[in-house]
């Protein structure tokens, strides 16, 4: 008998978590960002499953400002993979014309937290996957696999549910919900790894290459479209950037790269002397603030 | 590849757990700088006078840091040069007991910490029995804050032996205590001048090396089932994760509880198609023949395990309600999920001595072993043999909580299950195991009123939320238990008061008995009231005459109308209407929804 490796280890404790899901839950959806994360989250559903598909529909919550080759990715998977790929948007935000720009932090949870709840609600969706994983973030570390949200979605980190062994608690009342984080337990490092392990298609934006720039606050941001405001004092830079995480292009700072293979990624990760979230600008507000956001039933 | 080591600390509160990971991280250069630098930014703001909290590296939560204390488990991941490692920090406070035991759930091994002013104290205790209760089997003794006892070897050696007294009954593989001081670095990353009497290692250089026998306890194999896949009618396959064993294509294997013998077809990692698998990996496996195989059931080539309705375990409560015996509760054993109720409580545990106590009651962050009745026969194993078939926890049918959690001794057979039949079944009894108030919703009203459709509703909804009930309407008692009455008055009379005997009847076997009959005159319904006795509620849909007959469903009033039928209530025959139901509602201008949802309200209240 050989012994599994590390990897192996945490693919089986994520499919575990999946099918007991598909097994136990009324109405389950797999939230789909479209990165890295969730590029994995469902390739171990598809594995999971074989040769059924996952028998659970995928949904998108797009602000409509993400990066245009995300777009691209998210339909092109959805359709060589055959599954069903929801997107959902907060049309209320959409005619109020809210915006990265001029509402700050308002955005975040108007076209993300609000427009995520009122997804869920719409299609009546009893547990919800989540791509999050412990060493993201200090609250986000203190996360059960499967989390419990009351009838606002929203998480109460001073009584969770206890979790031991497999034994996974699903039970809830109506309009109760469950978000399931099956790679909580995976670290960046991890999640590279086995994206080359497995072969695993990731969107181009990962990778370095040249691209149009602004230099902001210690990162690149990328002039993806016209929208994009520049401050006065902004030029536009040719730079070989690469994206660590990806999420709304004028939210995500871009690191200088010369990484264009998942070796020389994951060679940079191991050398990596910030975190992966020093490029979120959402998580660098304040000590608390994806506690408060998680407890407003952000993920 | 370096071997994996999944540990935790516990220890009482503020005994250094989170100080002393932080700081093991820090020292150790696992940090990023930005990690490094938030940190020394919180510290600025702390409680230390500006030098570094490591603790807030770990205690991520608002409240954890407005409080100075952990109150969940939080999760690193590390690696370094030996040996990659995942580390739990459980909190100490005894309120949060059940998130230390979470922790301790997944470990292989637990560093207990000791706070060396304090010593070994009842918390301390309390954590090192859970950990023996969850199979932990490698313990690190931290005595911390050494440096507040100027590094005294006498006082740590005290302290060791309380330790080792306390642990003598425990089923250890290996044991290790260390002199520490967590603010201070001493003899955590490396070795302290402090403590030259010291001889062992410090404690990352020890948990790099320590042995962890990750012994195979079984070896045949054993696959519980996860859920059943048919993405065609040419395909059948069983999913799950190998608990033990290898399984190959050709193997013959039994299905339990069906006791079934198969022989592999196929086996699928994933989605990779294998001849063999192995323990831990997730699997499809499809059977050259058909058998009795559903999610809860397990693939085995195991002779020994139980199929059984009744087992002893060690358990640990969690719940803020003490444990009740003869409640209800869901049970979680392998992937099956099934009703379940503690029957007998042998003993709790004395904490502070081990000593056992016997009881009837048992509170929160208490350890009892007791006995275990299933609603039917599954598959378990004893912890000790088998892990996965071993471990359970009992959900609160109504608040949905993880009440407890435990591991299975041995089961009962059932010859020696005596305990059982010696409680004097009674109505009570039957309906604390339904976990619920038994009622008899008595519906009156018109023909056409709406009382068969929002008695059927209802019991929809109470069933959705877990309730036990039971119908009785015109179809299943007229033409069955009634089927010899005519429906003259007399007639009608012993027609109700039978269907109020069986209402009542129902209620004695703790179900809620949902009745919907035009049941006209107060006097019957007075008669029925009383044999029911206080569980009756009358809930009178008080829709107008005009309305049901616009709406006659069944053209009965037409046909009472052209004198085609005599005695029809409403027409030939007066409708006494109720003076004073407990639930009144008029479903002329209201949706069926809506109807339905304000008498579940009602009733709702009743049941509470
Ligand atoms: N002098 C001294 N103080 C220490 C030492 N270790 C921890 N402390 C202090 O003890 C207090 C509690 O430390 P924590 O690390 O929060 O304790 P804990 O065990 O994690 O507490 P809970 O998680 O709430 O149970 C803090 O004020 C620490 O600075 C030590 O080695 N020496
Ligand atoms: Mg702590």
């Amino acid at each position: 008998m050989k012994e599994l490796t590390h990897l192996d280890q945490l693919e089986a404790e994520a499919i575990y978590i999946i099918r007991e899901v598909a097994a136990e839950c009324e109405n389950p959806v797999m939230l789909y960002s479209i990165g890295k994360d969730s590029s994995v989250m469902l390739h171990l559903a598809m594995k999971a499953f074989y040769p059924e598909k996952p028998p659970f529909p995928f949904m998108h919550i797009d602000t409509t400002w993400k990066f245009k080759e995300m777009i691209e990715f998210r339909d092109r998977r959805a359709n060589e993979l055959g599954i069903e790929m929801i997107v959902h948007s907060n049309e209320e935000g959409l005619e109020q014309n809210i915006n990265p720009f001029d509402h700050g932090s308002a955005y975040t949870d108007i076209m993300k937290t609000q427009a995520l709840k009122d997804g869920l609600n719409k299609y009546g969706f009893t547990a919800a996957f989540g791509g999050g994983r412990r060493d993201e973030e200090k609250s986000r570390a203190k996360e059960r696999i499967f989390s419990f949200r009351n009838k606002n979605h929203a998480w109460d980190p001073k009584n969770q549910r206890p979790e031991m062994w497999k034994q996974f608690n699903t039970k809830i009342h109506k309009g109760e919900s469950m978000r399931v984080f099956p790679i909580s337990n995976w670290t960046e490092k991890d999640i590279w790894q086995y994206i080359r392990r497995e072969n695993i298609d990731i969107v181009p934006l990962y990778f370095a290459k040249e691209r149009p720039v602004v230099y902001r606050e210690g990162n690149y941001v990328m002039v993806d479209d016209e929208r994009m405001r520049l401050e006065p004092n902004e030029e536009i830079l040719m730079k070989e950037v690469r994206f660590r995480t990806l999420g709304c292009y004028p939210l995500t700072g871009g690191v200088e790269s010369k990484a264009v293979t998942l070796d020389e990624i994951i060679e940079e990760t191991l050398g990596a002397v910030t975190s992966e979230r020093t490029t979120r600008v959402i998580d660098q507000e304040a000590v608390g603030s994806m506690e408060r956001r998680k407890r407003e039933g952000y993920f | 590849m370096r071997s994996l080591l999944r540990f935790i600390t516990c220890g009482s509160v503020d005994d250094g757990k989170s100080t002393l990971i932080g700081h093991m991280l820090y020292d150790a250069k696992l940090l990023f700088a930005d990690q490094e630098k938030a940190l020394e930014l919180d510290s600025k703001l702390g409680s230390r006078g500006g030098e570094i909290d490591y603790s807030l590296l770990l205690d991520g939560l608002l409240a954890e840091r407005e409080q100075g204390i952990t109150i969940d488990v939080a999760y690193r991941y590390f690696t370094t040069d030996h040996r990659s490692f995942i580390v739990a920090d459980t909190p100490g406070h005894e309120e949060y007991t059940r998130n230390m035991a979470v922790g301790a759930s997944f470990a292989d091994l637990a560093i207990i910490l000791v706070d060396a002013t304090k010593g070994v104290i009842t918390q301390t205790k309390r954590h090192a029995r859970i950990c023996a209760l969850m199979g932990v089997k490698n313990l690190v003794l931290a005595v911390n804050k050494m440096d507040l006892i100027n590094f005294n070897e006498v006082r740590f050696t005290k302290i060791k032996n309380d330790f080792l007294q306390l642990i003598e009954e425990f089923r250890l593989e290996s044991v290790q205590a260390i002199p520490v001081s967590a603010t201070n670095g001493d003899n955590i990353t490396r070795k302290s001048e402090n403590t030259p009497w010291y001889d062992g290692l410090a404690l990352l250089p020890y948990l790099e090396v320590v042995d962890i026998g990750h012994e195979q306890k079984q070896n045949e194999f054993l696959m519980p089932v996860q859920r059943v896949s048919r993405p065609n009618h040419t395909f059948r396959g069983f999913q799950g994760q190998i608990e033990a064993g290898v399984v190959a294509v050709g193997d013959e294997i039994t299905t339990l509880p069906s006791y079934e013998k198969a022989k592999v077809k196929s086996i699928l990692v994933t989605d990779r198609e294998v001849q063999s698998a192995s323990a831990g990996q997730p699997v499809t496996i499809q059977l050259h023949r058909e058998v009795d195989v559903s999610r809860g059931c397990v693939l085995t080539t195991d002779q020994n395990i139980a199929v059984a309705d009744l087992f002893t375990a060690q358990i640990l409560w969690m719940d803020d309600t003490e444990l009740e015996v003869g409640k209800n509760y869901l049970i979680k054993v392998g992937t099956k999920i099934i009703p379940s109720t503690i029957v007998a409580i042998h003993h709790k545990v004395d904490i502070n001595t081990g000593q056992h106590l016997v009881t009837d009651k048992i509170t929160k962050n208490e350890l009892a072993t007791c006995d275990i009745a299933l609603s039917e026969k599954i598959v378990f194993d004893s912890f000790d043999r088998n892990e996965a078939l071993g471990n359970f926890i009992l959900i609160d049918r109504i608040t949905n909580m993880t009440a407890a959690c435990g591991v299975i001794k041995e089961a009962v057979l059932d010859e020696k299950n005596v305990i059982w039949q010696q409680t004097d079944v009674t109505r009570e009894v039957r309906a604390e195991q339904k976990g619920q108030k038994p009622l008899t919703l008595w519906f009156t009203g018109l023909s056409g009123s709406g009382k068969s459709t929002l008695a059927n509703e209802v019991e929809k909804r109470l069933l959705s939320f877990g309730y036990h009930t039971m119908l009785l309407d015109g179809d299943n008692v007229r033409l069955g238990l009634n089927k010899d009455l005519g429906f003259d008055e007399i007639g009608r009379i012993e027609n109700i008061r039978r269907i109020a005997e069986v209402a009542k009847l129902m209620n004695d076997a703790g179900l809620i008995t949902l009745t919907s009959f035009i049941s006209p005159f107060e006097q019957e319904r007075r008669k029925a009231q009383q044999i029911v006795g206080e569980s009756y509620i009358e809930i009178y849909i008080s829709t107008p005459l005009e309305v049901c007959e616009k709406r006659d469903v069944k053209g009965l009033y037409q046909k009472a109308r052209a004198q085609e039928i005599a005695d029809f209530t409403g027409i030939s025959s007066p409708y006494e209407k109720p003076t004073n139901p407990h639930i009144e509602i008029d479903t002329s201008n209201i949706s069926l929804e809506e109807a339905t949802d304000y008498i579940v309200k009602e009733v709702l209240k009743a049941l509470a």
